[in-house]
């Protein structure tokens, strides 16, 4: 078989595994969709709140299914020896990495429209201004929190560490980067730090493809695709099998 | 092979291997936890670069980890794990896409005894059939040369005389097979041939029945006025002359006269002796 071919083999594998494993159907998956729905219930009808939140919730949701879930399952398949084994046989590493993180972008993107779904038709918050800038927003992030969470990953110590060492980030990355609420009711030094960071960006990315509004989407394109970059030299420079 | 060497920073853990592998021929490296033994296989299987020497398999140097290399080789790791939620058939499945000539799937899960376990996901399996699931992993791509590294280690003797069975079918099926084990059993009963290594050097090779450096002694002994006298010698027919020349000479019979050949493990006890004692 063509690496292509194998790639896509390991994708749909991978597609298979990852819904017979409940707790990361729950938190890749389910989390960001049960905040949306909680938090959007407790706003309805303010629609400036909700055209935060969705988009917000949107970049949560690109955040936990890549970062987060790839940071996580490569640290559990480079310590239970999954990665060396595959290393051992002619699927090309190209082949094997690619089905695995087009599993994790594919939750991703599913993610996004879902979001972006529910907010319309439960909370009426118009249907995204810029589809095409919308998509690209989706992939820049993708890419970057993709390869962030490879390079994360050898970071990690061992499997028992991962969910610390993953929510260390996630968390804080949340609630600084105006997931639930506009980044600028932020103090100020927290708020130079979210600037500096990547998921912030993204959210105005996907803000200004879904509810618009003025701001610079080339900015954000541009330190979301800086980072990617980084992201990408990081994961590939450091990647170990074992 | 030739003269292989690897270090880690000033350790070095292979001080010059040397040894060929025959076609259709199992292959045993022998030697104490340390010894070099999983090194030396990780650099043959092309995980590891070498430090220095030569090394070719099936005709080309693994540290290319050229994926035609990659499909004639099967790998059995000393520890590795598989995704916890797939089924036995579906890990083999899997994995025999990656080939361009597999064997079939079914039929390799009954090769290695795991006809009950085909729909049981991977996590259920106990330690003796998730090794087999090893060996099933490694054989469906239908390898001519199976590299085992302990594949028995751990195992009950119930589980270690499957895994042999196993074995004794590559050779059947005229498989290469290079295994590493730290039991004499497993060294005697499988291989071939046997090398010893110790200390990241061979000590010893040969068939196991010949492995017997000059220091292990054979012992011959008989009764003298009905009491038993050994005496150890690193040439038994110069001995066994005299004794039964003198024997003649007094018109008496040697009584119970016994020669025992030194076997594999005191070889072995005695080549590995001061890394034991550490």
């Amino acid at each position: 078989m063509s690496g292509m071919a194998l790639a896509w083999e390991q994708f749909r594998f991978e597609r298979r595994m990852f819904w017979r494993n409940p707790s990361a159907a729950f938190f890749n998956f389910l989390l960001p969709l049960l905040l949306l729905v909680l938090i959007a219930s407790a706003f309805a009808g303010d629609d400036d709140e909700l055209e935060v939140l969705v988009p917000g919730v949107a970049g949560m949701g690109v955040l936990a299914t890549t970062f987060t879930a790839l940071a996580f399952n490569l640290t559990l398949l480079r310590e239970e020896g999954v990665l060396k084994r595959i290393r051992g046989t002619p699927m090309p590493a190209g082949a094997y990495l690619a089905g695995l993180i087009g599993s994790a972008a594919l939750n991703a993107l599913v993610q996004v429209v879902l979001v972006v779904l529910i907010g319309n038709v439960a909370y009426g918050v118009a249907l995204p201004v810029d589809p095409p800038l919308l998509a690209l927003f989706t992939v820049l992030g993708v890419v970057c929190f993709a390869s962030l969470g490879i390079a994360f990953s050898h970071v990690i110590p061992n499997g028992d560490a991962a969910p610390a060492y993953t929510n260390a980030v996630f968390l804080p990355l949340l609630f600084i980067s105006g997931v639930f609420y506009s980044a600028d009711e932020l103090p100020e030094a927290l708020r130079a730090v979210a600037e500096v960071l990547p998921l912030k960006h993204l959210i105005d990315g996907l803000s200004e493809a879904i509810v618009g509004g003025g701001g610079d989407a080339a900015a954000a394109a541009a330190v979301v695709g800086a980072w990617a970059l980084g992201g990408v030299v990081l994961a590939v420079r450091f990647f170990r099998w074992e | 092979m030739t003269d292989l060497r690897k270090s880690y920073g000033d350790v070095e853990a292979v001080r010059g291997l040397s040894f060929a592998v025959e076609r259709g021929e199992v292959f045993g490296l022998l030697g104490p936890n340390g010894a070099g033994k999983t090194t030396t296989v990780e650099i043959l299987e092309g995980y590891r670069r070498r430090s220095g020497g030569e090394v070719r398999v099936l005709g080309q140097d693994p540290e290319s980890r050229d994926r035609r290399l990659q499909e004639r080789v099967g790998i059995v790791l000393q520890s590795s794990g598989f995704y916890p939620r797939a089924t036995v058939r579906e890990a083999v499945e899997h994995f025999a896409k990656a080939y361009p000539r597999p064997r079939n799937p079914a039929e390799t899960i009954s090769l290695v005894g795991l006809d009950e376990k085909a729909d049981a996901r991977t996590k259920t399996l106990s330690g003796g059939q998730r090794r087999r699931l090893d060996l099933a992993l490694a054989l469906v791509g239908d390898p001519e040369l199976v590299f085992l590294d302990e594949p028995t280690t751990g195992f009950d003797p119930a589980a270690r005389r499957a895994a042999w069975g196993v074995v004794r079918r590559l050779k059947e099926m005229d498989k290469t097979v290079v295994l590493t084990t730290h039991y004499l059993d497993e060294a005697q009963e499988l291989a071939d041939r046997v090398a010893i290594v110790k200390e990241g050097r061979i000590v010893a090779d040969g068939p196991p029945e010949q492995l017997g450096p000059s220091s292990a002694a054979y012992r011959v002994s008989y009764l003298s006025e009905g009491r038993r006298v050994e005496v150890q010698t690193a040439d038994p027919t110069e001995l066994l002359h005299r004794l039964t020349r003198d024997a003649l000479a007094r018109g008496e019979r040697l009584e119970g006269l016994e020669v025992a050949r030194p076997t594999l493990e005191e070889v072995y006890l005695e080549l590995t002796h001061e890394a034991d004692s550490v």
